[in-house]
């Protein structure tokens, strides 16, 4: 490990209208070392790697490469300085094969079967000394995500990167890939190669980094050497203030069951089966938490449940009536009427009508109830009520109910809706993805609030990505891999290991957790895990 | 025997149909794999139709006429390029907006120069691309079977129908077997890797449009000048829908593509030969029926029996980078 920089920012500065995104950034990145970058959401991570990679331009400042001032007019001038990037979402092709998409933008003349020929001789020789195994022929539509994330690496290697940005790379692995690619980013670097590692996940940085720097609201707050720093330290310096979590859990015996899945099938929109027999139970005062990997049922399974998608086999019961079954489905406002609520997976698509105000969004769901209409006319006075009592409650902020929702933050997007949600006082909440796109502060609020619902007797059933969240909040954690349940646990006995087994399609007995047992002592769950 | 000749008849002019609908349809297809949908495939078919029989008119000459047809095409594929690619306007609006405009503009020019109605003169067979007959053609006429089908199918195109059996393999090339060929794939399905390849998506996109005017300018030269002998008002009579379809049919490949459009021209030639013929029991089918018959079959095929089909995944979205 030498001291020359391989990147260098000084006073680099991006706005975007009134947002400052990045404010006088001063990086510095160790060439041959492993850098971590940290921050929330928007706290301008993104901002600070397009800049280098040349797809945005700075306000101001400049940026050094080996020691070089360059001026990066667009990507391919950062890769002719050695920076390759690998995005949050991978830049691929998706019916091209893995051959073609590397060769993308370098194929070496205009003759693509010449070009081919050539790539696939340097590739070899690449593959062998990263230890690669790529399917070169395969279009990348058919490959797992971990397989297409090496495709991005190898990409920019073949471009001749020295230096990689990796965004986000583990948001989309499960644990065992995870690993695979720590071991690939330690190899890089013992090839002397430098990586700028840039997550949210703390353990990751603590895992794999030699150097960190933590981003906040568009500064460099500080960057720390690895060794001398811990997960608590940069967990305050990314939020600011020191992150507490007190939340204790209550056990409840005479527990009843609220949903039952009994061997449940269903087709996806493409007509291919996405739930094969799933058999679940909810019962009131537990938190039921779904992990896997993004794809794998989970959003068919949230679709079934809230009356959004027909079942082809099987049966679902809520409150002990038969709300789905082959030939039956019960639309969403009268499941709504019965209790169920729904915080939606994917809230712009499904949750809110984003160009519509927060007080419209609020009522979204009750517009057939005598208290918010008569005959087809809105009664303003009590809609505004009832925005005005779910912005209290919650806190959001800024504190303006007609406020368009979509400008709101992630975070008070998804206050509004839990509010919405909760204001029916339903007996079971069906919510998935709970804290995607919210920042830290919010994150913990709504974390305690499941927490506290679960403790009032409601039944919970939460889809997340995040299993540090469902480790964290859930009684039970019921693993779904290609529209399978491969296993129940609860939340005692698992540990990420055996998820990621489950979540990689290996099926474990989990007899005990599978039986929908409650739990028989009091569990002091291991809130703030997940930080 | 009479059947035979039917036949060969038939299949001759489902070739000359279908020469104008496959210049369109691959176009479309040209366009589209590069992310960019054009409805306005007929106002731009029906625009070069009228430059070429307008220019043939006044220069006699089937050369200045394709010419100015080319141009034409181009110009509109151009404009349209302007509004979705560097203005990112909503591209079916673009299109409907060149076809209305076209369908209004060409005959009031044609009235306005030759003041025929909205027409353009007859053209003489000199400022045509007239009708080729291959050699020997006329004297294996009179041999049973190889005789007809070599003078009436091989024989006796105009010149934009032989380029146009070109078009096909030529385009696959370009698509599958090139570097721009796999940019212009890249760019209708994921113009941001094209971008972080450090590949211009704009650049690429108008390549792809220039190409398409060209076709297009081809399609509507040999609608004009060749089948025809001048323009009409509305003549190309909803072939670039028809050729839309016959691209969608073909899911965006030049082979299938080409198959569709076959169909479509011998459907096309099938009604005409019907027109007038009395059938047992039935009698004659009135003729606005038979007329129908492309129209049923395009709305039939694209409900029923086309089955899932997957678009350029960026077609008709324009690309901006996120912040």
């Amino acid at each position: 490990m030498s001291d020359l920089l391989a990147i260098e920012t000084r006073e680099l500065s991006k706005r975007f209208g009134e947002v400052r995104a990045n404010d006088a950034i001063n990086l510095q990145v160790k060439a041959g070392t492993v850098h971590g970058i940290v921050g929330e959401n928007g706290a301008g991570k993104s901002t600070l790697l397009k800049m280098l990679f040349g797809f945005y331009q700075p306000d101001n400042g400049d940026i050094l490469i080996d020691g070089d001032f360059v001026h990066l007019a667009n990507p391919s001038g950062a890769m002719d300085h050695g920076v390759g990037m690998v995005h949050q979402h991978f830049m691929l092709v998706e019916p091209f094969t893995v051959l073609e998409n590397i060769m993308l933008g370098a194929e070496g003349g205009r003759n693509l079967e010449e070009g081919k020929a050539r790539a696939r001789a340097a590739l070899t020789d690449l593959e062998e000394k990263f230890g690669f195994d790529l399917p070169l022929d395969e279009p990348v539509e058919n490959l797992p995500v971990g397989v297409r994330q090496r495709a991005e690496i190898l990409k920019a290697l073949y471009k001749g990167a020295k230096t990689l940005i990796l965004d986000e790379p583990t948001a989309v692995l499960t644990p065992q890939e995870c690993d695979q690619l720590f071991e690939l980013v330690k190899l890089l670097r013992a090839q002397g190669n430098t990586v700028l590692f840039v997550t949210h996940k703390l353990h990751e940085i603590m895992a794999i980094t030699d150097d960190v720097t933590v981003i906040r609201a568009g500064k460099l707050i500080a960057t720390r050497k690895t060794s001398e720093t811990s997960a608590a330290d940069l967990a305050e310096l990314m939020v600011g203030a020191k992150v507490s979590r007190q939340v204790s859990r209550e056990d409840k015996t005479n527990r009843q069951s609220r949903l039952e899945l009994k061997n449940v099938s269903a087709f996806n929109g493409q007509g291919h089966a996405a739930l094969k027999g799933v058999s679940l139970q909810v019962k009131d005062g537990e938190v039921l938490g779904i992990a896997g990997v993004a794809g794998n049922g989970q959003t068919e399974l949230l679709e079934v449940i809230t009356g959004l998608r027909r079942i082809s086999d099987g049966s679902i019961e809520f409150s002990g009536l038969t709300i789905a079954d082959k030939s039956t489905v019960t639309d969403p406002i009268t499941l709504r009427q019965k209790g169920m609520a729904h915080v939606a997976e994917d809230r712009l698509k499904t949750g809110v009508v984003e160009s519509m105000s927060a007080k419209e969004n609020i009522m979204l769901g009750y517009q057939t109830e005598d208290e918010f209409v008569s005959i087809g006319v809105l009664k303003l006075k009590n809609i505004e009520a009832r925005a005005g009592a779910c912005f209290e409650t919650q806190d959001v902020r800024p504190r303006n109910i007609d406020l368009p929702i979509g400008s709101f933050s992630g975070g008070n997007q998804q206050k509004i809706v839990i509010a919405r949600e909760l204001a029916q006082s339903p007996q079971l909440m069906v919510i998935g993805q709970p804290t995607r796109g919210v920042d830290i502060g919010a994150v913990t609020k709504i974390h305690d609030q499941i927490t506290e619902l679960r403790n009032d007797g409601k039944a919970l059933l939460v889809v997340s990505a995040d299993l540090d969240e469902l480790l964290a909040i859930s009684d039970r954690i019921a693993v779904m891999c290609e529209g399978e349940i491969t296993g129940v646990m609860r939340v005692e006995d698992a540990d990420e290991k055996t998820l990621g087994l489950m979540m990689a399609g290996q099926k474990i007995d989990t007899s005990k957790g599978l039986a929908g047992n409650a739990p028989s002592e009091p569990s002091t769950a291991p809130t703030g895990g997940s930080l | 025997m009479e059947f035979f000749a039917d036949l060969v008849l038939l299949i001759d002019s489902t070739l000359r149909i279908a020469t104008p609908l496959v210049l369109t349809a691959f176009a479309g297809l040209i366009a589209e794999r590069a992310g960019v949908v054009d409805i306005g495939l007929e106002g731009k078919m029906l625009a070069s139709a009228f430059a070429a029989a307008a220019t043939a008119a006044v220069t006699g000459s089937p050369w200045y006429a394709l010419m100015a047809g080319v141009g034409a095409a181009v110009a509109l594929g151009l404009l349209h390029g302007y509004v979705s690619i560097n203005q990112r306007g909503n591209q079916i609006v673009s299109g409907m907006a060149i076809n209305i405009a076209v369908a209004g503009a060409a005959p009031t020019l044609a009235n306005f120069i030759f003041h025929k109605g909205g027409q353009t003169p007859l053209l003489d067979e000199e400022s045509r691309f007239s009708i080729i007959t291959l050699p020997g053609a006329e004297a294996l006429a009179d041999v049973p079977l190889i005789g007809g089908l070599y003078s009436e199918i091989i024989s006796g195109h105009n010149l934009i129908t032989y380029l146009t059996v070109l078009v096909v393999p030529a385009t696959a090339w370009l698509l599958y077997k090139t570097r721009f060929g796999l940019r212009l794939r890249a760019v209708g399905e994921n113009p941001e890797a094209v971008d972080t390849a450090g590949i211009s998506v704009a650049l690429i996109r108008y390549q792809a449009l220039i190409i398409f005017g060209v076709l297009c300018g081809f399609a509507g030269t040999v609608l004009s000048t060749g089948l025809g002998a001048g323009f009409i008002r509305d003549m190309s009579a909803g072939k670039g829908y028809l050729a839309l379809a016959a691209m969608i049919f073909g899911k965006w490949k030049p082979v299938p593509t080409l198959l569709a459009c076959l169909l479509f021209g011998f459907v096309d030639a099938l009604q005409g030969r019907l027109q007038g013929v009395s059938f047992p029991l039935i009698g004659e089918i009135p003729v606005q029926f038979t007329i129908m018959l492309p129209y049923v079959l395009t709305v039939i095929i694209l409900a029923g029996f086309v089955g899932k089909i997957q678009a350029p995944r960026a077609s008709g979205i324009p690309y901006e980078k996120d912040h």
